[in-house]
């Protein structure tokens, strides 16, 4: 326990040191997440009114990278799947990546459901008089804080094992590789019966909302992780053997397709029965009466994710940058399209045929990029605590030092920071 | 970072050299300083809108013993006295034994004067600034009952407009609630007698509910209610109409401060016209029990399956003005991409 302490400590100490682009980047991180604080401060003072929702639009923009969160999250489930069941190796050192990806994707998810609580003071009410099973918030609330523990394990024991240059016994590890599996499906699916199990609102009203956000995850999780590990092996010394991106890219293809042949599905039955069941979706993708803010964002939306997921289908692919832009884009249109393109339109038109739109202020913006940032903040404390423990530089009989020889295999480039984005 | 970069050798590790310290003590304080200012809007917080311990404290009201409820009440009064100068008579109002409210509402009747939107607003202590309403009354053009064709935000000189009649919706008082199903803390819940209440000091705020009304009856307070102390209606219950906290759900109650104690709800009492019955349907002399036995009525979206306790009817003995007969040719509808007539709205 003392040990763990100690390690808790030293951890600590590694993930504030570093060289100056791990420093600017830290500072940069932080800067913008005590912004958001600021912003949130001031919600706190002035209420949700600082946000652009109303009684018609009681969801928006924190609800929507809520969704967006978990499904980054979700992704880890896929990871795992193709490392572990499907024996690609070259996956299996890169699943902690996923892991801790997942850890801080939770802890961003986690925060937007508090900022969009209009009494946090009354957070701890989920706990004490939670409307289980009947609530399908009250099963969110269990599902994440079970997923973020068990990825607390999954990637906290190896690494402290690796620490104490102890191997890690296999039960203690491996079944739970099982077990995340089936909770990333389940929390994921969870979040869409969340949405579609409310009769009054006929745009998430689908039985293919679960399946739709599985793939848009299971595309949208590896697309974050395929440029963070090319930062990792670019700046952090730590080896991505190459054939891991092409695996990851061949996921992000496949689930990227399937993603926008459902998406594509959903809008031929909203427009081809032309009931009134389909005015959201009218007014997603088209406007309704004269009402169309949400229009660009949605065009946008699939501009981005068509241009990703083309860039990830050519050869440009095969180069880093191709890649990893591709990938950006790809994020960048599922982000819009589960976002603005998936939580706001289903209050517009209202139950009642009332047309107001959701504009999101300043200050909600400020809060989301806040937690976006804090999140990050605490990825890169993660990873760069990880790389030495993994490469046997950071163990616990021994001072930290830098120059040993890596126990892992050589490094692909020299040296550098680690950074991701 | 570099975990192997020649030039941070020793970072993160003991042995730091002066200069490391002073860098180090100049980051922590930066930091803290930072951290200090990006907090500072918390000090705007006005005393009254932090909880106290025994607000923090205060249990469900379900769970509340008479003790614990008699001291939440006069947490209440106190708050109202210190925000309002109002000294109120805030009580717990209970439901009665063989009691199930329901709510009829004469179409044929009904002019859309909103009297009954503004006498709620009187009596429920409902914000001025922002506005909130429970009741919503819709203009609606003949021949639908689509509630997407429906005008919120009629304004004509004169009521009634020949060419409409009038939908008034509020809480529906669902049998089989969705908004109740969905809180994930039990803070709204539906009482012996029918009526869905929300315990505001216990809503966490997370607006499930107000997602999942398919007739857009509730209402969250996005900044605390601003009501002018002269307005403020000082017989207030605890599952009412007692001034709502920031950040909570509220809804139309059927005025059960009132309807509890043997009086009628303020909408129904403001009606210039009659248009809205109210009472007990297990009382075989109830006149809303009369009505369902007798008129030809229905509920308002009935495919949504709630089982609202509010229904509409029809009343031949008040028969509307007749349309002139349209000009040849002229589609009765309005509005091009109107779908078939009484789908549910979007």
């Amino acid at each position: 326990m003392k040990e763990y302490l100690r390690f808790l400590g030293r951890s600590l100490r590694i993930g504030i040191a570093g060289d100056w682009r791990y420093h600017l980047w830290m500072t940069l991180l932080a800067a913008v997440a005590l912004a958001g604080l600021n912003a949130y401060a001031k919600q706190l003072v002035h209420g949700l009114a600082t946000t652009g929702m109303t009684d018609q639009v009681s969801w928006g923009l924190y609800i929507a990278n809520f969704v967006f969160a978990e499904g980054i999250a979700t992704a880890l489930a896929i990871v795992v799947i193709v490392a572990y069941v499907y024996r690609r190796h070259e996956l299996q050192d890169l699943v902690i990546f996923a892991e801790i990806l997942a850890v801080a994707a939770l802890l961003v998810c986690l925060a937007f459901v508090v900022v969009d609580l209009g009494r946090p003071d009354r957070f701890l009410h989920l706990l004490q008089e939670s409307n289980f099973p009947n609530s399908l918030l009250a099963w969110d609330v269990i599902v994440l804080n079970g997923f973020l523990l068990l990825n607390l394990h999954l990637c906290g024991y190896p690494i402290y094992c690796a620490y104490r240059r102890r191997r890690p016994s296999r039960w203690f590890y491996v079944p739970f590789f099982f077990v995340v599996i089936v909770w990333a499906v389940s929390t994921q699916t969870v979040s869409a019966f969340l949405f579609v199990g409310l009769g009054s609102r006929p745009f998430w009203n689908t039985a293919i909302l679960a399946p739709r956000f599985l793939a848009a995850a299971f595309a949208g999780g590896p697309a974050v992780l395929i440029p963070i590990l090319w930062v990792l092996d670019r700046f952090a010394g730590h080896r991505v053997p190459r054939p891991a991106f092409a695996t990851l890219r061949g996921i992000v293809a496949v689930a990227a397709i399937v993603h926008l042949f459902l998406l594509a599905c959903e809008v031929f039955v909203a427009f081809y029965t032309g009931s009134a069941h389909g005015s959201s979706t009218r007014y997603l993708y088209l406007g309704l009466h004269g009402h169309d803010a949400l229009v660009p964002w949605i065009r946008t939306a699939i501009v981005l994710s068509g241009l990703g997921l083309l860039g990830l289908l050519l050869p440009l692919a095969q180069r880093p940058l191709g890649r990893n832009l591709a990938c950006l884009l790809l994020v960048a249109g599922l982000w819009i399209e589960k976002g603005m393109g998936f939580v706001v339109p289903a209050f517009v038109p209202s139950p009642l045929g009332e047309i107001v739109e959701y504009t999101p202020t300043v200050n909600e913006i400020v809060v989301c990029l806040g937690i976006w940032a804090a999140g990050a903040l605490v990825y890169s404390i993660f990873v760069r605590v990880t790389i030495p423990v993994l490469s046997g530089r950071l163990t616990f009989d021994r001072p930290y030092d830098p120059n040993r020889p890596s126990a892992l295999p050589a490094p692909a480039g020299s040296s550098g920071a680690s950074r991701e984005g | 970072m570099t975990d192997d970069g020649p030039q941070i050798a020793g970072a993160g590790e003991p042995g730091l050299s002066r200069r490391d310290l002073l860098r180090r003590g100049a980051a922590a304080v930066g930091g803290t300083a930072a951290f200090a200012a990006a907090l500072r809007p918390l000090a705007a917080l006005e005393r009254g809108e932090i909880p106290t311990l025994g607000e923090f404290l205060q249990k469900h009201y379900l769970e509340m013993s008479p003790i614990e409820l008699q001291a939440a009440l006069d947490r209440i009064a106190e708050r109202v006295r210190a925000r309002y100068g109002v000294a109120a008579e805030v009580f717990d109002a209970r439901p009665r034994e063989g009691v199930e409210f329901v709510y009829g509402l004469d179409l044929s009747r009904c002019i859309g004067c909103r009297k009954c939107v503004h006498a709620c607003v009187e009596e429920n202590n409902l914000s001025r600034t922002p506005e909130i309403q429970y009741i919503r009354v819709l203009e609606m053009p003949r021949g639908t009952l689509d509630v997407a064709r429906g005008d919120h935000h009629y304004d004509p000189p004169a009521v009634p407009d020949r060419d409409h009649y009038y939908l008034p919706i509020q809480c529906h008082q669902c049998a089989d609630p969705p908004c109740v199903e969905v809180c994930p803390v039990h803070a709204t819940w539906q009482e012996a007698d029918g009526i869905t209440v929300v315990d505001y000091d216990w809503c966490i705020g997370c607006r499930y509910c107000e997602a999942a009304c398919p007739y857009w009856a509730r209402r969250f307070t996005f900044v605390a209610p601003g009501i002018p102390a002269d307005r403020l209606n000082p017989r207030m219950a605890y599952l009412s109409n007692r001034p709502r906290p920031r950040g909570v759900v509220e809804k139309c109650t059927f005025c059960l401060h009132r309807v509890r104690r043997g009086e009628l709800p303020a909408c129904l009492e403001v009606c210039p016209v009659g248009a809205r019955k109210f009472g007990n349907v297990l009382d075989p002399e109830s006149e809303v029990g009369a009505l369902l036995r007798t008129k030809r009525i229905f509920v308002l979206k009935e495919e949504a399956g709630t089982l609202p306790r509010f229904f509409y009817y029809l009343d031949e003995r008040y028969p509307r003005e007749p349309l002139p007969p349209p000009p040849p040719h002229t589609p009765v509808a309005d509005g091009a991409e109107a779908p078939e007539e009484s789908r549910e709205g979007q």
